[in-house]
């Protein structure tokens, strides 16, 4: 019997740059069937499904929609072909209502009067109802929750006439209720035929909504079976694999006293969402703290609450014996707080400027670097360059852009300007990313250094090998709130990334 | 088979075009495009923009009947051939000069300040108040008194139009107009109503500065010690910019605000002080305009210098030498535009050029930022 | 009572050419460009309008060459602010100052000549009879019925029309208009070149209906209102037509305090517009703090393609 498949991507090779992002992968899914593509953050499964749904176009490889060689050039053509993919951040003019949006692109009738829109209206409504999703069609987007806004992504696909639909991490934006709500949709959807793709990185999810699972793993597809074959516990595996990551001599220390204590802190986000949940963690002198994972679940506004980016609602924070002062920036840096931002040439530095002046940035205040409000040009420049030679960071000159150095060496600098400060504590996220072997072993060498200087770093990754590898004791940040504490003796790969996916205690001596 | 080779260029973009045949020269294997990381500060750009506003504007000129070249010639002699035409010009740099240094202040933090008219206004009547109630004053203290209330009043008035801003998210450019036309206003209501001289005869104004209001002159030229103020102002402005905190802080903010904000810098205060300090100029301005060329408030004091030290400032792409070219520039055109009206032109011509220069310095800003690129 | 119909009509006469040239902002910003230039666009239609009417002494050819010089300007506007990707704002500075100078220096010749009715008015005495609106609409021109008509139309093009839904996500988010298989480049160059004809026609009309003689520089500040207008009128065309009016009451109300005999000096009464405006502002911020403001997302951030490969 020839089991027919909606969609075959084979031998697809995606590059960017020097960075592979799928590496020959081979994915397959059949009409009527629920296919969850799973993996961490950086796998490769967005990207992938970017490519069937025409946002990129793949290196290498083939793409097949039921049987028929595909060349997918944008959007469109994958419209066409009846590929509709719900985004994370979505795809609707915030100040057009629900039905304008989906809608938006349709040549049809130039005279769209009250009736030509109360019928669409009722069109939509009626694919809506049908697939069991609901949501106001008149009011502009930006009145909608974001449950409601993704219940309209989706119905953009149907309307469309889609048949294969991809929803990339779906579940990220949605309460647990709401979640519910979307699997009985999909359930919908597979009645009727439709292929469903969803990537993510919850295995709750995986095992309550797909049938089949295909898991990657750093831009390979690694296995892919049923539901029923497999359980969470392998999937965990699968998901973060078994490779053990170079073991460094990690010199035990006496731990010194409490540095940092978060206690039961909130905090909101851009849209008003709790992001940080009655959080509480501490940081003792002379360890590495390493924060594990998905991105999404609060690291960011955990960064910025404790470098002074972000104020706090309700709890306290105590750094250093002293209560920090709510959203001041320069409360923290002078207090001892040291910053590594995620996006570097974002917020870590100015491109356009010098390496002299990048390297100001925190301490210009201070007497040695200014007098009267006056800079001290000559032994601003001296320090500069004592500290480039110190931290090995290759540049032409001191007046040259930092924007012209390569990804390692912009690190080494940021990390050379933060660690003159002598920080008490570093705030680190995200630091190696986009570096090469070289410079993250640079990177990882200096945050241990200042570990055994009797400093302390909080190491916020995604990337779990570097987690455990350099962390003295390991927490799992899940929805806002602390979900699991380890120490480096009793990090369990296997168990982080449980807890990392959002899985509990209980269930585990359940199972 | 993909016959796509995706290419990541400088500027973080990526970039791949099909070329069908390795090896043959395709058209579809090159492109043009924005490189967002070159800085489109070409040297030659200000040059050729003028070159080409004075071409664009010849062809006016001699599509309504006149000969081009004679009218520039005319002009630029005006300017900049006579000993008198180049007081007459160092005069008009004077106000554009200051004009331009606060324009180019705010606009280092993108903020923009279109109201420099207003504030020029504000600091010509503050320093005519002091004239004005107390006319008595001692000699030595007149001079120093309007500069100081001249700057305070411009500051003050470039402070309405950053507190909305701040506070309200009123996009400025919109409240420092409508506070332009305020100030004009105000201003035509003192010179017609009481200030008014009532010897004025038929030229309305207030009644001319004595001596000790009005700041000493060049000889027999009409060139005054408010060009020692720009200068003066030049200068300090580039020290500061290089040498000090606050500088730091302002190019800091212009490079990347995001990362200012790390570096504990607190946007807000600094567009506040920004614009009293823009606004202070743009008094200054006001006032040497008033005690040192007119020796009066009167009407029409400000052939829209506000405006023209805009373009002063953009053409000198905010360098402390470029402004003292670009304005001395301007200030030529202005002159020049006078002395054509002599055979006939309105002095409007000048403001045609401008606007002319203008608009190729943006179209040049942009243009060399396109490379044409070959894609493997 | 005869006051308030006075001063209903004066508010019409001086806010038409507030109306259009408000209209041709808002379709230029809807679609996402800032517009700047109105008041060099205005002088250049004025002094069009003026030229070719004491030379022709046509109408229709008339706004044939103003609509003509409109086009031609803005396409350069087009050009700089679509295509080469410029900074909008300045290119607004320049286009008003360009505007400025071009317009004085061809209107030397004509300067102080009356041009006497070049609008016809479309007189409907029988409307006299209908209570209160009607003697204001019983002698209107002809420019002011097309302004009423075009502030309708507008309205439906904008909210009824599919193209009118393409102007709106364009200008909100390009991107997804983008994906969704709208042109918006096309299409910024055609609004941009449709409202700048609309600015250059409230500059013949304030020439020809208003003020009837060239004078240099006689839009004195209008345009730049008209910019502050698309604003207060939260880019809608209803709206634009009462933040007209409004300001062109405010307008006249300069002139008529002075008839009745008041205290108040003029310049004060002038000024009350521009101070107006800004309060206005400021409480729209105020009030609209966390709620979109209204103004199309991507003004003048230009729009770049996102390369997808």
């Amino acid at each position: 019997m020839n089991e027919s498949y909606s969609v075959e991507m084979r031998q697809i090779v995606k590059q960017f740059g020097t960075v592979v992002a799928n590496d020959f992968v081979d994915f397959r899914a059949k009409p009527g069937q629920i296919h969850a593509l799973l993996g961490e953050n950086g796998a490769g499964k967005s990207t992938m499904m970017c490519m069937l749904s025409g946002v990129y176009r793949p290196t290498s490889g083939e793409i097949f929609i039921h049987g028929e060689p595909a060349k997918i050039r944008s959007p469109k053509d994958a419209m066409q072909l009846g590929v509709g993919m719900v985004f994370q951040n979505f795809r609707l003019v915030q100040t057009l209502t629900a039905a304008e949006n989906i809608v938006l692109g349709e040549k049809s009738s130039f005279w769209r009067g009250a009736k030509w829109m109360s019928n669409k209206q009722q069109e939509i409504e009626a694919i809506a109802e049908h697939f069991g999703l609901s949501f106001p069609v008149n009011r502009p987007i930006w009145q909608l929750s974001v449950g409601e806004q993704q219940r309209v992504e989706i119905v953009k696909t149907l309307y469309r006439g889609a048949n294969l639909i991809i929803l990339d991490e779906p579940t990220s934006v949605l309460t647990p209720g709401e979640a519910e709500q979307l699997f009985a949709t999909l359930q919908h959807m597979k009645a009727e035929g439709k292929t469903v793709i969803l990537t993510t990185h919850k295995l709750k999810e995986v095992m309550a909504a797909s049938d089949h699972i295909s898991v990657m793993r750093k831009g390979k597809l690694i296995h892919s079976m049923g539901k029923t074959d497999t359980n969470e516990r392998e999937l965990a595996k699968l998901m973060v694999g078994k490779e053990l990551g170079e073991s460094r001599p990690f010199l035990p220390r006496p731990q010194g006293r409490r540095l940092l204590e978060v206690q039961q802190v909130d905090v909101y986000a851009d849209h008003g969402r709790k992001s940080l949940d009655h959080i509480s963690l501490h940081v003792n002198e002379g360890e590495i703290v390493g924060v594990a994972g998905v991105a999404g679940n609060g690291q960011k506004e955990l960064a910025e609450v404790l470098t002074g980016l972000r104020s706090w609602k309700k709890g306290t924070i105590y750094f250093n014996g002293k209560a920090l002062k709510n959203g001041s920036v320069r409360a923290a840096i002078e207090s001892g707080i040291a910053h590594v931002p995620e996006n570097r040439m974002k917020s870590g530095l100015a491109g356009s400027l010098g390496i002299v002046d990048n390297l100001l940035f925190k301490s210009y205040r201070t007497k040695e670097r200014s007098r009267f409000g006056f800079l001290r040009i000559g032994a601003n420049r001296s320090w500069s360059q004592s500290l480039v030679e110190q931290f090995d960071v290759k540049t032409p000159g001191l007046e040259t852009p930092v924007q012209q150095l390569s990804g390692g060496n912009q690190q080494k600098l940021l990390f050379a300007r933060e660690v003159h400060q002598e920080p008490l504590l570093m705030v680190a996220v995200h630091p190696t990313q986009g570096l090469d072997v070289g410079a993250t072993e640079g990177v990882h060498r200096l945050m241990a250094e200042m570990r055994d200087e009797g400093k302390s770093v909080l190491l916020i990754s995604e990337d779990l090998d570097e987690v455990i590898q350099l962390s003295d004791r390991i927490v799992v940040i899940y929805n806002g709130q602390i979900a699991a504490e380890v120490t480096r003796e009793e990090a369990d790969r296997e168990k982080i990334g449980m807890y990392m996916a959002g899985l509990q205690d209980a269930e585990e001596e359940a199972g | 088979m993909s016959d796509h080779k995706p290419v990541l260029n400088k500027g973080g973009t990526l970039s791949a075009e099909a070329s069908h045949e390795p090896g043959k020269w395709n058209w579809r294997s090159y492109r043009i495009e924005l490189d967002s990381s070159k800085k489109g500060s070409a040297w030659w750009i200000p040059i050729v923009s003028v070159l080409l506003a004075l071409v664009v504007c010849g062809i006016f000129i001699a599509a309504n009947g006149m000969n081009p070249f004679p009218v520039y010639k005319k002009m630029f002699t005006g300017a900049f051939g006579t000993s008198y035409g180049l007081t007459e010009t160092l005069v008009k740099t004077i106000p554009l000069l200051l004009c331009g240094l606060g324009v180019a202040i705010a606009y280092r933090i993108s903020v923009w300040n279109i109201g420099a008219e207003g504030q020029f206004a504000a600091g010509a009547m503050a320093a005519t108040a002091v004239t004005i109630y107390f006319p008595n004053m001692p000699g030595i203290l007149v001079i120093p008194a309007m500069i100081v209330f001249s700057i305070a009043a411009g500051g003050i008035w470039g402070l309405l139009t950053a507190i909305p801003r701040t506070y309200f998210q009123v996009n400025e450019l919109v409240t420092s107009l409508m506070l332009n036309y305020v100030a004009l206003l105000a201003m035509d209501y003192f010179v017609f109503g009481p200030w008014k001289d009532p010897k004025g005869m038929n030229f309305p104004g207030t009644p001319m500065f004595t001596d000790a209001q009005s700041l000493p002159v060049l000889g027999d030229t009409r060139l005054h010690l408010g060009l020692l103020f720009g200068l003066i102002a030049i200068v300090l402005y580039g020290f500061f910019i290089k040498y000090t905190r606050w500088g730091y802080e302002l190019r800091l903010i212009g490079a990347n605000s995001e990362a200012a904000k790390n570096a504990g810098i607190r946007i807000s205060r600094h567009i506040l002080l920004v614009m009293l300090i823009s606004g202070g100029l743009a008094g200054l301005a006001g006032m040497a305009e008033v005690s040192g060329v007119t020796h009066r408030l009167m009407y029409g004091i400000s052939p829209g210098y506000g405006y023209t030290a805009i373009i002063v400032a953009w053409l000198a792409k905010l360098h402390p030498i470029g402004l003292v070219v670009s304005s001395f520039l301007f200030g030529g055109l202005i002159v020049g535009g006078y002395s054509v009206q002599t055979i006939g032109l309105p002095s409007s011509i000048s403001e045609m050029l401008q606007g002319a220069i203008l608009f190729f310095l943006i179209a040049g800003g942009t243009v060399s930022k396109f490379r044409l690129r070959r894609i493997r | 009572m005869e006051i308030v119909y006075q001063m209903l009509l004066a508010a019409i006469s001086s806010g038409t050419p507030l109306l259009f040239a408000t209209l041709g902002g808002i379709l230029i910003e809807r679609s996402g460009i800032i517009q700047l230039g109105a008041e060099g666009l205005m002088l250049m239609g004025a002094v069009t309008a003026c030229l070719t009417f004491l030379q022709t002494g046509s109408l229709p050819i008339t706004l044939l060459a103003v609509c003509g010089i409109s086009i031609l300007l803005g396409a350069v506007h087009a050009f700089l602010s679509v295509t080469l990707r410029a900074n909008q704002i300045v290119c607004g500075l320049a286009m008003t100052l360009f505007g400025a100078g071009l317009s004085a220096y061809l209107g030397k010749p004509i300067s102080g000549l009356p041009v006497p009715g070049a609008v016809p008015k479309l007189d409907m005495p029988w409307l006299e009879a209908v209570p209160f609106a009607g003697r204001i609409f019983a002698h209107l021109d002809v420019l002011t019925w097309f302004s009423f008509l075009l502030v309708i139309g507008l309205h439906l093009f904008i909210h009824r029309t599919s193209w009118g839904l393409h102007l709106r996500a364009m200008g909100d988010n390009p991107a997804t208009a983008d994906v969704m298989g709208i042109r918006v480049q096309a299409f910024r160059y055609g609004y941009i070149v449709v409202g700048s004809i609309l600015i250059g026609l409230a500059g013949a009309d304030l020439l020809l209906v208003y003020s009837p003689t060239w004078t240099e520089g006689m839009i004195s500040g209008r345009g730049w209102i008209a910019v502050a207008l698309i604003i207060f009128a939260r880019w809608n065309p209803i709206r634009a037509l009462l933040c007209a009016y409004f300001f062109g009451a405010l307008d006249m109300l300069g002139f008529r305090i002075q008839l009745i005999g008041s205290e108040i000096p003029s310049y004060f009464l002038k000024m009350i517009p521009y101070i107006v405006t800004i309060l206005v502002l400021m409480f729209l911020g105020w009030r609209n703090r966390n709620k979109p403001s209204g103004s199309p997302e991507s003004l003048g951030t230009p729009y770049v393609r996102e390369q997808r490969f």
